[in-house]
């Protein structure tokens, strides 16, 4: 809770001396819409709260970091860069997947891997259960299993018909 | 004192779950019927202490006890009767109650069926059952006591305890902290509730899976036992993920149902793996296959159903510190891994007897595209697994933190879920043991040219989007398959019964329920996917600050700003902000929508209620995000149009139907022959 607090009063802080050096330059050009604003912030996650993306955050310390977007757009940052900054001061949990580097690729490549050999896991089992299995009993079953049963099951209805 | 007598209940119960396990277990091994019966005497017992033990808190809860710690922290003066009676599981020790009160409550029902030809079961149904109940009461009697009593120690300091510590006095707060305002929705009051039975009824399959490893009694007679038990479990657990998804569309005001949030995939990976045993059990009732991985499946959904709990439970979520400090992370993590180990090692000494009775003939077979809806099913949950525990294994080898949100899990499932629903429509036109490309070619190409058209139509009409015209056209061919089965099946019927085309569909349905259900639950799924598709791909929104009279525009929407009040009420102790907002197409008055927020002032939390005008074709969903005081400021809203999304609730409704279809109790059962007479007779005494 210290560390939130921390990095709230932080952006306070970096808020209002950026509103200090950079007002008169945001003049020039169209102030940015909330659209616009929540388009990035959606890409964010609250450095704050567990698991909220920053543009449906209702606490007022997200408020201020919107706040601080529309200001860095103002200023004529790009996303990457807004989105760096962010990452740079509150750490890669604010991006809503991890960043593509070092350990994390595993959490790209596990996934598809485990899929894979279960794939082939049971491509494997299917060939072993297309062998016959001298050893199983069988009850007969499958041997009595007319070509299609839903046929099968209209004669049964027709058969015990009432 | 009720604190004291309600904590001395759970003792009680706590002792009686661990004779019964152990009276259960010498009983089987050494024969004898009378400590067998005892232990299910003793399982019954537990259910009325533990109502009793749950009454006795929501006395407290009712009666504003408010040293008792969990009434402190979970009511208030100011919160209505039915709030404070819910608030029984508003709160981690309360909630764990409540899971050992409906866990006493299954094996009590489960104990009270007619055992006679199952009495090998009997025990090992208690032994699963006792042991999942004493572990959650150990929860409660050891680290989360929902009776613990707030007092202040010599040196000042005020804690809850179970027995007041020597010279302390007690601590009497005049009002409770108040349930958190996010769940006092009445999609929260019951959406907890709903998933708990799901979650904790899930033991009972379980049970008698292990009960039938013990007892090597390994045919399928312990899924023909459970069948219905599970149905109706995995109804609780998919009717709890959709109040849950329908409360964040109403309450949490982000526009959408489903985040993506460990806590959602918690509750969904049990999920995934019983519709994966749903779906294989049918393979070995009708073609002896597959038994060992049946098991595997129940296992899993059990670990899974604890696994959730532990999760949304233990702090683990938060921070991989948060769990080791917790009291109960570590238990439920060792409870797990016994479990689990101990399931498995069972599992493995029975393996060669749970050999497969018949062989795959085909790859196009209906048992083998039931393997391949197991292996997609196990792919999803793979994924949701992966992402859930990913952040936990980073913090803790890197010390840093990430979060795995919805692109990562959309990229990998949006693909699986697709092939699911080409499963779901090339599936049920193949046969079991033989299909070819001929038989299952000739069965399909009428329904997929109408499919097709349909998709033609969609494009014309509605959207150049490929995904979402993939997505309808997977929704065309599922629904019409689905129906074509239905027609094909009554017009047979009419034939050669000569009942008119109604009653032979009523009889149809009637004499092959859990197939006829099945496809209903199929048809519900694919409407939900017309919502899903509409609100993934389609959704806009906008944001702005208006003055009275001014407008924002989305969609063909105009919804202009006319008025904006704030009052407070002082007996909720709550302060309501509601915004008037007229809603127009074509310069034609819809609606008028009411967005609110309301301010909890005992937790000094906002709530941003929607204003939503619905409709099948789209809902127009406006909150207010910010205002001034003085109305000359204006207000700030945000407006989102979620095409279809209202599909998803109907097809929750229809699949609700297609369950109670499926799963309802069989009275006139017509068995054909011998074996199956008496298979049907077991199977109706089992439910």
């Amino acid at each position: 809770m210290n560390r939130a607090l921390r990095n709230t009063q932080h952006a306070i802080l970096l808020l209002l001396l950026a509103t200090v050096l950079v007002i008169p330059a945001s003049a020039q050009g169209q102030p940015p819409t909330d659209d616009e604003v929540n388009a990035i912030a959606s890409q964010l996650y609250c450095p704050v709260c567990e698991n909220t993306p920053l543009d449906v955050c209702p606490t007022q310390a997200c408020a201020q970091w919107r706040d601080l977007i529309r200001l860095m757009l103002s200023q004529g940052e790009s996303e990457a860069q807004i989105k760096q900054y962010f990452v740079d001061n509150y750490g890669a949990r604010v991006l809503n997947e991890p960043p593509r580097t070092g350990l994390n690729w595993l959490a790209y490549i596990v996934p598809p891997v485990v899929i894979l050999l279960g794939a082939g896991f049971l491509v494997r089992a299917l060939r072993g259960m297309k062998k016959p299995v001298p050893a199983a009993p069988t009850q007969g079953r499958e041997n009595e299993a007319p070509a299609d049963e839903y046929v099968a099951r209209l004669e049964e209805e027709v058969r015990n018909r009432n | 004192m009720l604190a004291e007598f309600g904590y001395g209940i759970l003792v009680v119960t706590f002792l009686l779950s661990l004779y019964s396990v152990g009276a259960a277990m010498v009983g089987y091994f050494n024969k004898s019927a009378a400590l067998v019966e005892s232990a299910r005497r003793s399982v019954l017992l537990t259910f009325p202490l533990l109502s009793v033990a749950a009454l006795a808190l929501i006395a407290l809860l009712v009666r504003g006890d408010y040293q008792v710690q969990f009434v402190y922290e979970v009511t208030s003066n100011s919160m209505p009767t039915y709030l404070k009676v819910t608030a029984w599981w508003g709160g981690q020790a309360g909630s764990l109650l409540f899971w050992s009160w409906l866990m006493s409550a299954f094996a009590s029902l489960v104990t009270l069926r007619k055992w006679e030809r199952d009495q090998e079961f009997l025990p090992w149904v208690i032994v699963v059952a006792g042991v999942t109940l004493a572990f959650f009461l150990m929860l409660n009697i050891l680290f989360e006591n929902p009776f613990a009593r707030l007092y202040q120690t010599l040196d000042g300091d005020i804690a809850a305890y179970t027995f007041a510590p020597a010279s302390s006095t007690p601590i009497l707060p005049s009002d409770g902290r108040g349930l958190n305002p996010l769940l006092r929705h009445p999609g929260m009051v019951i959406h907890p509730p709903m998933l708990y039975l799901g979650f904790v009824s899930f033991v009972i399959p379980f049970a008698f899976a292990i009960a039938a490893l013990v007892t090597g009694r390994t045919d399928d007679r312990w899924i023909r036992l459970t069948r219905r038990w599970t149905l109706w479990a995995w109804l609780f657990l998919s009717f709890g993920l959709v109040l849950g998804g329908r409360w964040a569309y109403d309450v949490l005001g982000w526009g959408g149902y489903w985040g993506w949030d460990p806590v959602e995939i918690s509750s969904f990976m049990p999920w995934l793996t019983a519709t994966a045993f749903l779906h294989s059990v049918m393979i070995q009732e009708k073609r002896g296959m597959l038994k060992q991985w049946n098991m595997v499946l129940i296992i899993l959904t059990y670990a899974l159903v604890i696994f959730g709990t532990f999760l949304t439970r233990s702090g683990v979520l938060s921070s991989v510190h948060a769990f080791a400090q917790s009291a109960i992370g570590p238990s439920f993590f060792i409870f797990i891994g016994v479990t689990f180990i101990t399931s498995i090692g069972l599992l493995i000494y029975r393996w060669a007897d749970l050999r497969a009775e018949a062989e795959m003939k085909s790859m196009l077979s209906r048992e083998a595209l039931f393997l391949l809806n197991n292996l997609l099913f196990m792919s999803v949950l793979v994924v949701c697994f992966w992402g859930v525990i990913f952040p936990l294994i980073s913090e803790l080898f890197t010390g840093q933190k990430v979060t795995v949100g919805p692109p990562f899990y959309e990229r990998a499932n949006a693909p699986l879920f697709a092939a699911l629903m080409l499963l779901m429509g090339v599936a049920p036109l193949s046969a079991w043991g033989h299909s070819t490309v001929q038989t299952l070619g000739r069965a399909l190409w009428k329904p997929v040219i109408a499919a097709l058209a349909i998709t033609a139509l969609a494009f014309v009409t509605y959207t150049r989007n490929v995904i979402a015209l993939i997505g309808f056209f997977l929704v065309a061919l599922v629904i019409l398959v689905t129906l074509y089965e239905f027609w094909r099946g009554a017009r047979a019927r009419q034939r050669t019964q000569g009942e008119n085309f109604f009653t032979a569909l009523a009889r149809l349905i009637g004499k092959n329920r859990r197939r006829y259900g099945g496809y209903i639950i199929h048809i519900s799924m694919m409407l939900m996917a017309i919502g899903i598709l509409g609100i993934e791909l389609f959704q806009t929104q906008t944001q702005g600050t208006l003055q009275v009279n001014q407008s924002l525009e989305l969609q063909g929407y105009k919804l202009v700003y006319k008025d904006i009040a704030s009052w407070d009420n002082p007996g909720a102790n709550v302060n309501y902000t509601r915004a008037v907002v007229e809603v127009y197409k074509n310069d034609q008055l819809l609606t008028e929508l009411h967005p609110r927020t309301d301010y909890y002032f005992e937790s000094q939390q906002n709530m941003t209620i929607p204003g939503v005008r619905s409709t099948l074709t789209d809902d127009v969903y406006l909150l207010l995000v910010d205002w001034e005081p003085a109305s000359a400021a204006g207000a700030t809203f945000k407006v989102f149009v979620n095409p279809l999304v209202n599909w998803l609730w109907i097809g929750c409704i229809a699949f609700l139907f297609g369950v109670i279809i499926a799963a309802w109790p069989d009275k006139d059962l017509q068995p054909v022959t011998v074996r199956s007479a008496r298979t049907a007779h077991q199977a109706s005494a089992a439910d």
